[in-house]
């Protein structure tokens, strides 16, 4: 309560203050972040043609955001600890440039009270709200009583002393059911109740309480209004200092996964404009309430019934804030810079018209499939949808960057425009197809599986729709089908193709037909024996070359006819082939022995076997041995030299990414040596043991 | 329709061929985790150097060598040797044949031969890459790869298995800091206009029945342009400049029986080919030369070995491909396998040997029929045929091209329709020996 009361006067003094401060110059900004935000940032500070000087760690040094800056700065070393989140090297660095401003972008420095009130000491901008809203904003009980003073909805709850069964019977009544009973020790599901109608309450309170009492050895609950399946609505608003304060309509977030954002979308689907204008209104009342200014973002959960609650309020640009630029034609960058200025906001909310519909789907570098586990490496290839007035593509990073295991693993933002929501889901289904990468895990073909569900094209979102879907949303993997295999080994043989014509163009005898990968032989056909690599099994494929340039595939016992060409299309290889009369032209990557087809399909990635001789140098990740799946430290061994293992059996523990992962024997055989021990820090790749396959050591022996 | 059968029969026996020692034998083979030897080749192969590979097929009585075997090997260093050519053994072998020894051992042109060549190649600045990739190394009594590699020195690198081999081979050749200097020029090529699979309506089965040459050429040739030189003189022979595969060439090919105005062109082109550096390549289809006393008087002797002496001295490569009959003293004039071209191949519908099989079987008929008349004794129509009878299907099986091809007096039986690509290779291969100039011998005026 003490907060509140302190923070009134303390307002009111900035906005004197800074009123006298009219239309300040902004010509160079200095953006206190990295990644997308920071090339986001610098776009806009571009065109409105202010400087832009950014800052970098040592992780950092060729990253896409300094080679965008005007100026760069080199700031410490990679954990953002010493780097990104010390104030006093960005600062120095703000003054040593000669920086009129900071846009602290999002995370790190974005809501530190105390950074930005050390920038005004300064005589820095900081382009963010005062710190005193940032302050309040930050401390969940203020800003709650705060919204709830300025009239806007908030969740109902009873946080009393008063521990009485009537007591809390009574309050859950007020509340109105379902309630929520908490442990206030509680965590992790524990101690916690759901009761949904007065005649369970008694039940459902004693039932949390004995656990709570065995867990935390304390049993004080709290009781809340329990909202089932919901949705994560949120409203962008926008203040500035002449005391204005408009709203961008809101977004719906609800789909999440590790209780993190993977795909946004404006406006909330399903929601009449009645709802739309009251969620609007009150976000600018919560604004307005604080005397916001600058891009802030008021959170709400919302029932099926579309009551919604307050939740928190986040004072900074978001990272889904394109979705809201493109239903309404605003570039909230140039916003924030002109607001911080001192400039009036450049619309009024009448003149703000909702067109269309927007989706943004965050591309990470995680492994859907592994509990959607963060992940880090090199992108060897990444080729993306091309950008236009309706497609953005916000990214920090390019083909050959490595996403840095120190930083937040998303690689970009797919920002899609349409005129309604089927429209713009097509285009994000569309443009998703087209963003393929290798090097890593990425959830691409999970937020294909999720934005083509038919619940999600129905907007039926809330925030357990992961876990309600989950099923559809993580197909058992298919098998590369048999036109798969043969798409992967013409790809291989035209790239064979062309290495040879590349060398014979520049030999002394370009045209020998001894260069001219015919195939040919006299009076037989070629018969070539390939054996591929298709998940955990080996494949043989028979290729013919046919007289006429075409190939008969066998795998297995079909044979298939195969033509086809790759062909260069802007900076990406297709392979324009026909298998069996089926034409198709997926995008063809091969790096290294894997052959990468993306389809409309999907993807699907074929391996050329690494061969004994070479297995030994460094070539067994690709065999899928025992290696660190990313960078980390290894916790335990459990296994050593010796020892006989059999498949899926555990070898090592590994703590990555504040995670552990438990490493598995990729196949049967005996441990031949140990090469890492306990407390030592693996590279991602890095072969853990040296493991021999069974049959290896009898061909060994028997020699 | 009856070419289609020779055909059918032609890539039948390669098939046959192809599957080396049977079924067993390979199963065997293939058991012990060995490849077979046309899949090592396939795996050793690639667009860069180009090599003589000799690869032996131990599913073929252990891959021992057979006189045949020898005779093969030492012409495959031969064309090493013609064309400077690395040499790549891959050996697989249990060595000299011993119930055949003393067919493959005493010779000059025996098994001792391999090696004196392979000392000699070397000296000539051709390299030789040897990779074991059989018994040989795996018996470790007679000495296995450790005992080479580590004690002995015997051998230079460690192979775990044939791919390892085939890797370590190719990495040798890379290494051979070989460079291709080719000393013609050379043009971008372009696919003949007349489609190669007409070849076989043209030649047909049928020896007796003439074919235009010409024909032949405008399959075989870049865009099939053909600049013809003495068209109207000596027109039994034709000759004329082309280019395959982008290479200039010569091309001499016979449209009847020589005669003595057709042999002195035929000099005279080999003499401007010769003087240019153009390969040249002979289409043989040739009964032989012109006989009969006014051609004698007319000097047809001195004629035709005017064209055999330029043939023989001629240094440029020559490539010769046998498309119809390949008789007499026309074998000769036409560059046959004593006139050393650098290849030469047949159809599988030509015919060579001295002369045609009746002919010959009446020539001897005559003689018998003298001596008996000389002696008195008669000498029947139905005896006579009696006679001739066997002559007849002896040469009919001796001219066979499968007889000529099994005893390695050419370099193989190719398909008429693919003649543009053997030529085109062959060219390529032969591009790879310095020009050397020719010096002719004294021309019989």
């Amino acid at each position: 309560m003490a907060a509140v009361i302190l923070s009134f006067p303390t307002l009111q003094g900035l906005r004197i203050f800074t009123q006298g401060f009219d239309n300040k110059r902004i010509e160079k900004v200095l953006i206190a972040n990295r990644g997308e935000i920071a090339c986001r940032v610098m776009r806009s500070a571009k065109k409105m043609g202010v400087r832009s000087v950014a800052v970098y760690s040592d992780a950092d040094t060729h990253s896409m955001h300094v080679a965008m800056a005007d100026e760069a700065y080199h700031i410490g070393p990679a954990p953002s600890q010493q780097s990104y989140l010390s104030m006093d090297k960005v600062l120095e660095v703000a003054k040593k440039s000669g920086s009129h401003a900071v846009h602290p972008g999002y995370g790190f420095l974005s809501e530190n009270t105390e950074f930005a009130e050390a920038c005004k000491q300064e005589g820095i901008i900081f382009i963010g709200p005062p710190s005193s809203a940032i302050r309040d904003m930050g401390i969940k009980s203020t800003s709650k009583h705060i919204m709830s003073a300025a009239g806007v909805p908030i969740i109902g709850g009873y946080h009393g002393e008063d521990q009485s069964n009537e007591k809390l019977q009574a309050e859950a009544v007020r509340i109105g059911y379902p309630v929520m009973i908490k442990a206030v020790r509680g965590g992790g599901g524990k101690g916690m109740r759901i009761a949904r109608s007065d005649s369970d309450f008694l039940e459902q309170l004693e039932s949390a309480r004995r656990e709570a009492r065995k867990s935390f050895n304390d049993d004080v609950m709290l009781i809340e209004k329990f909202v089932e399946d919901p949705r994560h609505v949120e409203v962008q608003v926008f203040g500035d200092m002449h005391g204005n304060a408009v709203y961008l309509f809101e977004r719906d977030c609800s789909v999440q996964r590790r209780h993190q954002k993977i795909i946004e979308e404006a406006p909330a689907p399903g929601i009449s404009p009645e709802v739309r204008r009251k969620l609007g209104e009150a976000a600018v009342r919560a604004a307005k309430a604080v005397n916001y200014v600058g891009a802030g973002t008021v959170e709400f959960i919302m029932d099926a019934q579309h009551n919604f609650y307050f939740m928190e309020m986040n004072t900074r640009l978001q990272v889904e804030h394109p979705v809201s630029e493109m239903i309404t034609g605003t570039d909230l960058v140039e916003w924030q810079l002109r607001v911080a200025a001192g400039e009036r906001l450049p619309l009024l909310q009448e003149d703000i018209m909702l067109r269309g519909h927007s989706f943004e789907a965050r591309i990470y570098a995680e492994d859907p499939n592994n509990d959607f586990l963060p992940g880090a490496g090199p992108l060897l290839h990444l080729s993306t949808p091309s950008p236009d007035q309706h497609t953005r593509i916000e990214t920090g990073v390019r083909e050959g960057d490595e996403v840095s295991a120190h930083y937040d693993p998303m690689i970009a933002k797919l920002v899609v425009w349409g005129e309604d929501r089927s429209a713009a889901l097509k285009k994000l289904r569309y443009c998703l197809r087209q963003y393929n990468i290798v090097g890593l895990n990425t959830n691409i073909d999970f937020l294909l599986n999720l934005s083509g569900h038919p619940e999600f094209e129905a907007g039926n979102v809330s925030t357990s729709f992961i876990p309600q879907h989950y099923a559809d949303l993580f197909p058992t993997p298919k098998a590369p089908s048999g036109a798969t295999i043969c798409q992967a080994a013409l790809g291989l043989i035209l790239q064979e193709r062309n290495h040879t014509l590349g060398f014979t163009q520049s030999s002394t005898d370009p045209f020998s037909p001894f260069g001219s990968s015919s195939g040919w032989r006299n009076n037989i056909l070629f018969n070539r024996n390939v054996t591929l690599q298709v998940g955990d099994k080996k494949v043989d494929v028979v290729i013919m070359y046919n007289q006429d340039g075409s190939y008969s595939m066998q795998v297995g016992d079909e044979v298939n006819h195969v033509t086809g060409e790759v062909e260069m299309e802007g900076g990406a290889s297709f392979l324009h082939c026909t298998v069996n009369g089926v034409k198709s032209r997926p995008k063809l990557v091969i790096l290294d022995n894997t052959v990468h087809l993306f389809s409309t399909e999907g993807s699907s990635q074929v391996s050329v076997p690494v061969p004994k001789y070479r297995a030994g140098v460094g070539g067994s990740g690709a065999q899928g041995g025992a290696v660190a799946p990313m960078t980390g430290t290894i916790e335990k061994v459990l296994v050593k030299a010796g020892d006989k293992v059999t498949v899926g059996d555990p070898l090592m523990v590994m703590i990555a990414m504040k995670m552990e992962h438990t490493i598995r024997a990729p196949k049967s055989g005996v441990i031949k040596k140990v090469l890492f021990s306990e407390g030592s820090q693996a590279n991602r790749h890095a072969p853990l043991v040296e493991l021999v396959e069974e049959e290896e050591q009898a061909e060994g022996s028997s020699q | 329709f009856q070419i289609f059968f020779v055909i059918l029969l032609l890539f039948i026996y390669y098939f046959l061929i192809n599957s080396g020692g049977g079924e067993k034998a390979r199963r065997l083979h293939t058991s012990r985790g060995k490849l077979l030897p046309r899949e090592r080749i396939d795996r050793l192969l690639d667009p860069g150097v180009e090599c003589i590979i000799v690869a032996n097929d131990a599913t073929v009585k252990g891959g021992t060598y057979y006189p045949i075997t020898v005779k093969k090997h030492l012409r495959a260093q031969e064309i090493a040797q013609q064309n400077h050519l690395p040499c790549i053994y891959l050996v697989d072998s249990g060595g000299a044949n011993l119930p055949r020894q003393a067919e493959v051992f005493p010779d000059r042109d025996h098994f001792g031969r391999i090696f004196y060549n392979q000392a000699r190649l070397s000296s000539e600045g051709i390299s030789q890459v040897k990779a074991a990739t059989g018994e040989e190394v795996s018996a470790e009594d007679l000495g296995g790869a450790d005992l080479h590699c580590k004690k002995s020195g015997v051998t230079d690198h460690y192979a775990l298995d044939d791919n390892h081999a085939l890797h370590l081979a190719r990495k040798t050749v890379r290494s051979l800091n070989y460079r291709k200097n080719i000393e013609v020029t050379i043009e971008s090529p372009e696919s003949p206009l007349y489609p190669a699979d007409e070849l076989y309506g043209i030649v047909g089965d049928n020896l007796k029945r003439n074919f235009d040459v010409r024909e032949v050429i405008a399959r075989i040739v870049d865009g099939s342009k053909f600049d013809e030189f003495k068209a109207f003189y000596g027109d039994t022979l034709v000759t004329g400049f082309s280019r395959i595969f982008g290479y200039p060439v010569g091309i001499i090919g016979n449209n009847g029986v020589l005669f003595s105005e057709s042999a002195k062109k035929g000099t005279h082109f080999i003499e401007l080919c010769c003087q240019r550096n153009i390969p040249l390549v002979f289409l043989q289809n040739i009964t032989g030369f012109m006989v009969g006393r006014e051609y004698e008087a007319g000097g047809i002797a001195k004629d035709g070995a005017k064209m055999v002496t330029a043939v023989a001295c001629a240094s440029v490569p020559k490539i010769t491909v046998i498309i119809g009959g390949s008789y007499g003293a026309g074998n000769y004039g036409m560059c046959g396998r004593a006139y050393s071209p650098r290849f030469l191949y047949m159809w599988p519908n030509s015919r060579i040997s001295v002369m045609g099989g009746e002919q010959a079987a009446t020539v001897l008929a005559t003689i018998t029929k003298d001596q008996r008349a000389r002696e008195g004794k008669e000498f029947t129509a139905e005896q006579e045929a009696a006679m001739k009878e066997p002559i007849v299907r002896r040469f009919e099986e001796e001219g066979s091209p499968y007889y000529s091809s099994a005893r390695l007096w050419d370099d193989g039986i190719i398909d008429p329709a693919e003649t543009r690509m053997v030529l085109g290779l062959s060219l390529s291969a032969a591009l790879n020996a310095p020009t050397t100039k020719t010096r002719f011998g004294v021309f019989r005026m």
